[in-house]
């Protein structure tokens, strides 16, 4: 599988967010997205999931599910954790299991991978910003979508939990799935390439 | 089918647990009708004819309550952004969370309105009238309700536009909805034909509001 893209340019809000990008990963690849802030990195995968639209270019997917869409086959983390507070650990990993279509569903093992399985019947609301975040991690791992496009994956993780998402993402990597991770720190583990968005914006410090 | 129905039992979960809609807009609806006595005064014979115009309104502002809430919830804790990704087409997503809200703000008006009811003095009749209307008429509020939520989406205190966008399209709704009521009271004579068009209103808006509601979300989005 490969997704690639060529001269891609996102203009929202009157200016232009990014302009110029290129960029080609295939399965196994991790790529990184880095540049300062504001330089486009979140707004560049959300263009990836279908959340934002591209002014100019296109993506191309090569050896994917021909029927869905790129963003049907991709899991999304942003920067919020699309839990529901009134809902349980557990009821809220099932029902997006659920909704994104596993079969059966297992909600025990990734809860567990993520170390939250004590605190499978506790009201989300009780959980703190890095224990939502390994939850909405869980969700990745309970539905098996071949595109993972991670926004700042390691932020409000503690050493051990992005540890364990290390493991996560070379597993990923090596089932052959393929991952995007926009970043301003270390990931954690040797991306495959880099894609530094300073340089694509034309004018842009260089 | 199973992503839909994981769907419909999680809003309706939300809805039911602390926070969530449906109580407070079946006690809104409770409150509303309860307090129309004391202002109007203890004429039976007028609390008897405006009564189904006093319920309907109540059912009518109470089903707004929640809706709001219905798409901002989901965009500011970003689950909206997942309900995009999913392989189910959004315009069923979204007839399914207006499902949900009905379900759990529509219905238990209807089941508490022969109730409260009592108060504005309707007999048997008449209460039979006004759960048929209510039963045929509140899907039409949500559906139509539906569409103002997807506009006012990505604003904070969008609840007063919502009111403002919805109410307007909702008039005809409360006209048929209080003819068929006041004339299901009567006799059964003139019921048929106002209650025939607030179906026909239902039907219209069950297909019109998710369609024009999942237009409005894609550009919202952006």
């Amino acid at each position: 599988m490969r997704l690639s893209a060529a001269n891609l340019a996102c203009h929202r809000g009157g200016r232009d967010v990014f302009a110029g990008v290129s960029f080609a990963a295939a399965s196994g690849e991790l790529l990184a997205i880095t540049g300062r802030n504001g330089a486009g990195k979140s707004s560049l995968l959300r263009t990836v999931a279908g959340l934002v639209r591209l002014t100019e270019g296109e993506f191309t997917l090569d050896g994917g599910d021909a029927e869905l869409t790129i963003a049907e086959q991709a899991h999304y983390l942003g920067h919020q954790d699309a839990l529901k507070p009134s809902l349980s650990v557990g009821e809220n990993l099932r029902f997006w299991a659920g909704f994104f279509g596993q079969k059966p569903i297992a909600i025990a093992p990734p809860l567990e991978s993520v170390g939250l399985d004590a605190l499978a019947d506790l009201p989300a609301a009780y959980l703190s910003a890095g224990q939502r975040r390994r939850l909405s991690i869980a969700r990745l791992l309970a539905v098996k979508r071949p595109i993972w496009l991670l926004d700042e994956p390691m932020s409000t993780l503690d050493t051990a939990a992005q540890e364990r998402l290390v493991g996560f993402m070379r597993s990923h990597l090596a089932e052959g799935g393929l991952i995007l991770a926009a970043t301003h720190g270390p990931l954690g583990m040797g991306a495959t390439q880099e894609l530094r968005l300073d340089q694509a914006v034309p004018g842009a410090p260089q | 089918m199973s992503e839909l129905a994981a769907l419909l039992v999680r809003d309706m979960r939300i809805a039911v647990r602390v926070g969530g809609g449906a109580l407070m807009g079946v006690m809104f609806f409770l409150v509303v009708v309860a307090i129309v006595p004391f202002a109007v005064g203890p004429d039976l014979a007028l609390l008897k004819r405006i009564g189904p115009a006093i319920l309907w309104l109540a059912a009518l502002l109470a089903s707004l309550l929640a809706l709001d809430r219905l798409f901002a919830a989901d965009h500011e804790d970003g689950s909206l952004d997942l309900l995009l990704m999913s392989r189910a087409p959004l315009e069923l997503v979204v007839l399914v969370k207006g499902l949900a809200h009905w379900l759990t703000t529509g219905l238990p008006l209807i089941i508490a309105a022969p109730l409260i009811g009592l108060l504005l003095n309707l007999d048997g009749q008449a209460q039979g009238a006004l759960v048929l209307t209510l039963l045929a008429g509140t899907p039409a509020l949500t559906f139509i309700g539906l569409i103002g939520a997807a506009i006012a989406v990505a604003l904070r205190r969008g609840g007063l536009l919502l009111a403002v966008l919805v109410l307007p399209l909702t008039v005809p709704v409360l006209i048929f909805g209080v003819a068929a009521a006041n004339a299901g009271a009567a006799g059964p004579a003139l019921f048929g034909m106002p209650f025939t068009v607030l179906c026909a209103l239902s039907l219209a808006s069950l297909v019109i509001g998710p369609f024009a509601a999942a237009a409005a979300l894609r550009q919202e989005i952006e």
